[in-house]
């Protein structure tokens, strides 16, 4: 046998509420060599993940395996019993979480919980699994390998625990590991990071290796070989040259179209943005933060400091920056929700309060703000018809038969099907609660919308079909849009104008019409970290993130 | 479409799966609250009428649950006694529990001096026995309904409040929550429309077990003497007079005490095993 992993007819079955039993891996067939990296790639709830977990014999509760083989280095992993599954587990297949912080227990030291897996297995005396740890902390070019161990995991960043977590799988020495989304909750510019440590480690020990991920270019960079699924089916299966140069199928090609955004179609906007129009919002030294006021009358920690912009008629801006760098707290406060301590915001010519609880009826119609998580933003109880409506009513007074016929045009306006009318929020999609999300904002009938993370949460294709929509809504109504963001390719495809925040500053202006180059550092380290998928970029990239955090 | 599925339930009815267990105590909580509403029509014999020659008389033909310490008919008085246990228990339960969530959910949406004040205050009040609580008011102010209501209401707010806050809490944090806020929704839409529909299940579960605590609670005040009083009696009342029957092994004893443990018993199941709607987008 020269395979490690072979995969052969693979169904997986889930119980739907009424008792039924659906299928939902319909025949996967798959061989993976020793030290060969597959990359499952689709959008969610195309069964990739459900794919991956086959490899350790798991199903989440509700599903089963109910036929094919999944063999493991000789193991078939459906026939085993639940005990002979537990002792593979660890030592021959293991699996790297989606979010290590989740992952992790937050009462106990790293090193107890990443030395955990060979105290289980009693594979070798504690000391030595430390000292092994360490030297996996070390080939992971985690900072203070010695050190890092003894800490607690929220004393860690986001990018290193995904690291640790791969120490926490790779410490029993397994042949085969499954990485599901490893660096999806990540920055760019720690993404970076977390894939070369992968990368590194994993050709270093010849592990076989299966990565699940939407992103394509992610994938591109770590994979040998590419599996394209939808709906449980296997769409098209080959090395990574093929999938990015010679897609066949047509889903592949629309993951591939979802990277190329067309930035069309904004040339009118950056014609109105090159003429001096009066600005829609201005902004002016503003600062807002956490915590209780100090003797300076500034709250404790700042997270936004001293930031200013403006947002001409009819032109978008973006924001972009990592995590923590102040770029929702600026939004935030623009929208009043955290009342800034200082600064002015000039709305339409005229002065906002602070605090949108003193703001007029009018100004919260005029600005609308849609949220990253359309999950917690709409309200699970109520139908769509009743979260379309309630603006409609609030705002605009509209009853009965016309506020009907207004959620029509809007359900219309967003691309939603009017059958989902009656729905709750939890029944429709992720593509389409966010479309939903959005649909409440425009029924206000608002002239600036601030966009916080709209896209993060959604895959490649809907993502890019989301801002399609944007884009034709601002050509139809006239809006204005503060488009907030850590994914630089979403920003460039519909703003005229990029400001880069970093530690709560905004360090740079940047006009992409005019095909300018950033200057500051960080942007530098930001634009250059944005994955490509040319599939050689991560080896010839050579900016050191380190240093710049050092810098 | 009726469906025989692997999870245990018995039967579906229009898109609700309902519980074979939920269906019997569903039974038994219809059947004391139709008894507690036509009791002048059910009741052979009226409340003080004594009937038979002899007290702690056994069940028989005429007296089907015997006679009390008296010479009562157990049976009516049994009937007419729900009318005050769940009369009472019922009135109460809902003034407690109106009461504490719309409170609840207040102070979670306006949290602040409000909630810090409305808190504290109620926190106190849980502070003191329930039991105690009620003897000091009747030994006040003297028994009547109107005050028994009032009692067990006042002393079940603290919980149902607590209960109501720490969930309307969660669904603050929500950003549907921030979205209705930056809207410029007041208070009652903030509770009413977007807090209320997502806690209605846990509180209308709370509510049940609450109008559990008060039924025995009611009772317990009943046996000490300082609820209901004679000659109308509620069960908890019932167990007390006839307490001296304990030894004759009366039916007047026992029958009192199982139709609070039937009624009790059956609400609490009721609640845990409501009808369950069946979502199930992929079905035909």
């Amino acid at each position: 046998m020269t395979n490690l992993v072979e995969i052969r007819g693979l169904t997986v079955e889930a119980t739907t509420d009424s008792g039924r039993w659906i299928q939902i891996l319909k025949g996967i067939d798959l061989d993976i060599a020793a030290g060969e990296t597959v990359a499952f790639i689709g959008e969610s709830g195309s069964g990739k993940t459900t794919a991956a977990m086959t490899l350790l014999g798991y199903a989440r509760p509700g599903c089963r395996i109910s036929g094919g083989t999944v063999r493991v280095d000789g193991h078939d992993m459906v026939t085993l019993s639940e005990k002979q599954r537990a002792a593979l587990r660890g030592t021959v297949v293991a699996y790297v979480p989606q979010s290590a912080a989740a992952a992790f227990n937050p009462a106990a030291t790293i090193m107890d919980q990443v030395i955990e897996v060979t105290r289980i297995h009693q594979l070798m005396p504690p000391d030595e699994a430390r000292r092994r740890a360490v030297a996996l902390f070390r080939a992971l070019s985690l900072p203070n390998p010695d050190s890092i161990g003894d800490r607690y995991p929220h004393q860690v960043s986001g990018g290193q625990l995904q690291r640790l977590a791969a120490a926490m799988a790779l410490i029993g020495d397994p042949k085969v590991v499954i990485f599901d989304e490893p660096t999806t909750a990540l920055d760019v510019t720690t993404q970076v990071e977390v894939l070369r440590a992968f990368k590194a480690v994993t050709a270093r020990r010849q592990i076989a290796c299966v990565y699940v991920s939407h992103d394509l270019a992610v994938v591109a960079q770590i994979a040998d070989r590419i599996m394209v699924l939808r709906h449980g089916e296997v769409q098209e299966t080959g090395s990574v040259d093929d999938i990015l140069t010679r897609p066949t199928h047509p889903y592949t090609k629309e993951l591939l179209h979802a990277f190329h955004p067309d930035t069309g179609g904004r040339v009118a906007a950056a014609e109105a943005f090159a003429t001096d129009a009066s600005p829609l919002l201005e902004i002016k030294t503003l600062s807002a933060g956490y915590g209780p006021p100090q003797a300076n009358g500034l709250p404790l920690a700042l997270a936004v400091k001293g930031v200013s912009l403006q947002v001409k008629r009819g032109t978008n801006l973006g924001i972009i920056g990592e995590s923590g760098c102040g770029k929702s707290t600026l939004a935030r406060a623009i929208a009043g929700i955290l009342p800034a301590c200082n600064g002015d915001i000039q709305f339409d010519g005229r002065e906002l309060w602070h605090s949108a609880r003193q703001r007029s009826r009018e100004q919260l119609r005029d600005l609308q703000i849609v949220f990253q998580h359309a999950d917690t933003a709409l309200n699970p109880a109520k139908s769509i018809e009743d979260i379309l409506g309630r603006p409609l009513t609030f705002y605009h007074g509209l009853r009965g038969k016309a506020r009907d016929a207004r959620i029509d045009a809007l359900m219309d306006m967003v691309r939603l099907p009017r059958s989902l009318r009656h729905r709750l929020p939890a029944e429709l999609s992720g593509g389409q609660k966010q479309r939903v999300n959005f649909a409440r904002a425009l029924a206000a009938e608002p002239k600036l919308i601030l966009c916080d993370e709209i896209t993060s949460a959604l895959d490649t294709v809907v993502a890019s079909t989301i801002i399609d929509l944007l884009k034709e809504l601002q050509r139809e109504l006239g809006l204005s849009y503060v488009f907030i963001s850590h994914d630089l390719s979403v920003i460039e495809a519909i703003c005229d104008e990029i400001i880069v925040m970093y530690r709560g500053q905004a360090v740079e202006t940047i006009i992409p019409s005019a095909r300018q180059q950033p200057q500051h550092p960080y942007s530098q380290l930001l634009f250059s970290s944005v994955p490509k998928l040319d599939p050689t970029w991560l080896d010839t990239l050579d900016i050191d993130p380190e240093r710049m955090r050092v810098a | 479409m009726k469906t025989h599925t692997s999870t245990g339930s018995l039967a579906t009815w229009s898109g609700y799966r309902i519980n074979p267990v939920g269906l019997v105590s569903f039974c038994v909580v219809l059947f004391w609250a139709l008894v507690a509403l036509f009791a002048p029509y059910l009741a052979p014999h009226s409340v003080g009428d004594m009937v038979d020659l002899d007290y702690f008389g056994p069940m028989r033909p005429g007296l089907w649950l015997g006679s009390d310490y008296l010479g009562r008919d157990m049976l009516s008085r049994i009937i007419y006694g729900t009318r005050y246990t769940v009369g009472i228990s019922l009135a109460a339960v809902f003034i407690a529990c109106f009461t504490g969530v719309v409170l609840g959910m207040t102070s979670a949406v306006l949290r602040g001096p409000v909630d810090m004040v409305v808190s504290r205050v109620l926190d106190a009040m849980n502070s003191i026995p329930s039991k105690l609580f009620g003897l000091m008011v009747v030994a006040a102010v003297g028994s009547s309904i109107p005050v028994l209501i009032l009692t067990l209401s006042v002393i079940y707010i603290p919980g149902a409040y607590r209960f109501s806050r720490s969930l309307a809490v969660n669904i603050d944090t929500m950003d549907f929550m921030m979205v209705a806020r930056i809207r410029g929704e007041k208070l009652p839409y903030l509770i009413g429309s977007e807090i209320l529909p997502n806690i209605v299940g846990p509180v209308l579960a709370d509510l049940g077990l609450r109008f559990v605590f008060i039924v025995l609670l009611l009772s317990g005040l009943s046996f000490l003497g300082l609820g209901v009083q004679p000659p109308y009696a509620d069960w908890g009342a019932l167990v007390r007079e006839n307490i001296g029957g304990l030894p004759f092994a009366a039916p007047a004893v026992i029958v009192p005490s199982l139709a609070i443990a039937t009624l009790t018993i059956s609400v609490n199941l009721l609640i845990d095993n409501l009808p369950r709607k069946i979502r199930d987008r992929s079905a035909s």
